[in-house]
């Protein structure tokens, strides 16, 4: 996701290069989002023990899997804005945390949605969906104490430190909630079988690849709004064809 | 192709199009929130232009 | 003035904190008794069923102590943040972590260790067994100084800031997690006829890494935060 090249790393730059790249993600993710949902609900088989109902993981399994590795990538950014002072990494932190808590709230919505039918409750505490509420209350942590940090220099930090933490942090939850779970045999949300009709692997890597342009495109979208704010007493804010209208 | 049936899904209709449903209403809800946002910041830019070149 | 070395810069700041802590013992108080109080609503809420309040224990009484340590954390940084000592502590030379290292033992001293200690009197409204009150107490024993370290973090983070006690808290509990987990299944592993030895030293563990890092980490949040 990053683009290595150190002319960009400067909020000018790399301003009106995310403004041109946000159609070559936005249109593939909206094409590969159409072409998922085709293979998941009219190639896909029925399955012989979850019925209809699991054609729900073709947006559960993308958006679990995404809300993580977005965490990932947000303190990572928030490290390089810690470490090496650049503030478009800082921004590029804050710009992908909402997207990655939505995403773990849907995953959330879909896997409860998935487990009333199978398994009767509306909540199981399954390991896994344990863990992404957790990582959904990080997210949300990180936000809210950015949220009340006046002084963007110092959100930025105090939000690398707390996201460094946390992903530091994620595989001890995961490994406490793993074994938690196992000891008070909540169910598993799992498929059934261990091979998958091939229909159901191309579905989800549609909708994965889908849902992954599309996180890239809405964080390149908000990047751009948080160095307009960031920025706006520069010179080239003001020399901007948007502003000068 | 039935579908009546297909949105049926088997009985499963509201958990599915409950799950893909309430999915796609927050991304649409984050696609509108973020272009908003950057509207108004445009519209905060320039309101600043202007008040400077009164002056 | 001859150099402090680090062990009496930790006991220095210990004492000040413990010192100043006992000026204000309303402070101490109120979070041991928030404890107790909230141990006890559960029985009030729940039902007295023996079977049921003994199988909730544990858990009632690591969330409580949660609960407990995060209400006394604004205590940790705050006084000394308003008044201006804390900036004349980071200017000195000797190291900041080791002086946060200062700040969570005295934290910890205030509101973990009087946790633990009352903890069997609590135990034994729930019916716990002289076996699970033991474990129960060792539980606590390793596992309140990391929380008084997680939330030491967590302090730093949100110095001066607005939205003060719940902001730490949602930013904390999260993390506190694993060592609810462990803390709690320590517990019940005992009264379930298992040896608590897992849990127990995975606390352990928890304790040793906190010990490592969370005074550093906390020294760099606190730097951040001050600037």
């Amino acid at each position: 996701m990053a683009i290595n090249w150190f002319k960009y790393a400067a909020p000018s730059t790399f301003y009106g290069l995310a403004g041109k790249l946000i159609p070559w993600f936005a249109w593939p993710a909206a094409v590969l989002f159409c072409v998922g949902m085709y293979i998941g609900f009219f190639v896909a088989p029925t399955d012989a023990v979850q019925s209809e109902a699991y054609r729900i993981i073709f947006i559960h399994v993308p958006a679990s899997i995404l809300s993580m590795i977005i965490y990932l990538v947000m303190a990572g950014y928030a490290a390089l804005g810690l470490i090496f002072n650049t503030r478009l990494s800082s921004m590029m932190a804050t710009a992908l945390a909402p997207t990655g808590a939505l995403l773990a709230f849907i995953s959330l919505w879909t896997g409860a949605l998935w487990g009333k039918p199978m398994w009767g409750a509306w909540w199981v505490w399954d390991a896994r969906l344990t863990s992404e509420l957790i990582l959904l209350f990080l997210y949300l942590g990180f936000i809210s104490l950015q949220a009340s940090i006046e002084d963007p220099r110092r959100a930025d930090r105090a939000g690398a430190l707390l996201a460094i933490v946390g992903s530091v942090n994620v595989p001890i939850i995961y490994f406490s909630v793993q074994w938690w779970n196992t000891l008070h045999q909540g169910s598993s949300i799992k498929l059934s079988g261990t091979s998958m009709h091939i229909a159901m692997q191309q579905a989800m890597f549609a909708m994965l690849a889908a849902m992954w342009l599309y996180v890239i495109a809405i964080a390149l979208l908000r990047v751009r709004s948080i160095i307009l704010e960031r920025e706006r007493n520069t010179q080239w804010v003001a020399e901007l064809a948007e502003v000068k209208q | 192709m039935n579908w009546l049936e297909f949105f049926a899904m088997k009985g499963y209709a509201w958990y599915v199009w409950g799950s893909y449903g309430v999915s796609l209403l927050v991304i649409i809800v984050e696609i509108v929130l973020v272009r908003h946002r950057g509207k108004n910041t445009l519209q905060q830019l320039r309101l600043m232009r202007d008040a400077e070149n009164m002056e | 003035m001859s150099k402090l070395s680090l062990l009496s810069l930790l006991g220095l700041v210990i004492s000040r904190d413990l010192t100043l802590a006992m000026r204000r013992r309303a402070d101490v108080l109120t979070t041991l008794i928030f404890f107790v109080l909230v141990v006890s609503l559960f029985p009030l809420a729940v039902g007295t069923e023996m079977d049921m309040l003994r199988k909730m224990a544990p858990g009632v009484v690591w969330v409580a102590a949660l609960l407990a340590s995060m209400l006394s954390l604004g205590r940790m940084f705050s006084a000394d943040y308003l008044d201006g000592t804390l900036e004349q502590m980071l200017l000195v030379p000797q190291s900041l972590s080791m002086l946060v290292l200062g700040k969570i033992v005295a934290h910890w001293m205030l509101s973990g260790l009087p946790l633990v200690l009352i903890a069997p009197v609590l135990g034994l409204q729930f019916d716990m067994s002289g076996e699970a009150l033991l474990v129960l107490v060792v539980a606590l024993l390793i596992g309140t100084p990391v929380l008084s370290m997680i939330g030491a973090f967590g302090a730093a983070l949100t110095l001066g800031l607005r939205g003060g006690g719940v902001l730490v808290s949602l930013l904390v509990l999260p993390l506190c997690i694993p060592v609810l987990i462990f803390g709690a299944g320590a517990v019940t592993a005992v009264t379930s006829g298992v040896s608590p030895a897992s849990n127990l030293s995975l606390l352990g563990a928890f304790l040793l890494m906190s010990l490592l890092f969370t005074p550093w980490v906390s020294a760099q949040a606190l730097r951040i935060s001050m600037e």
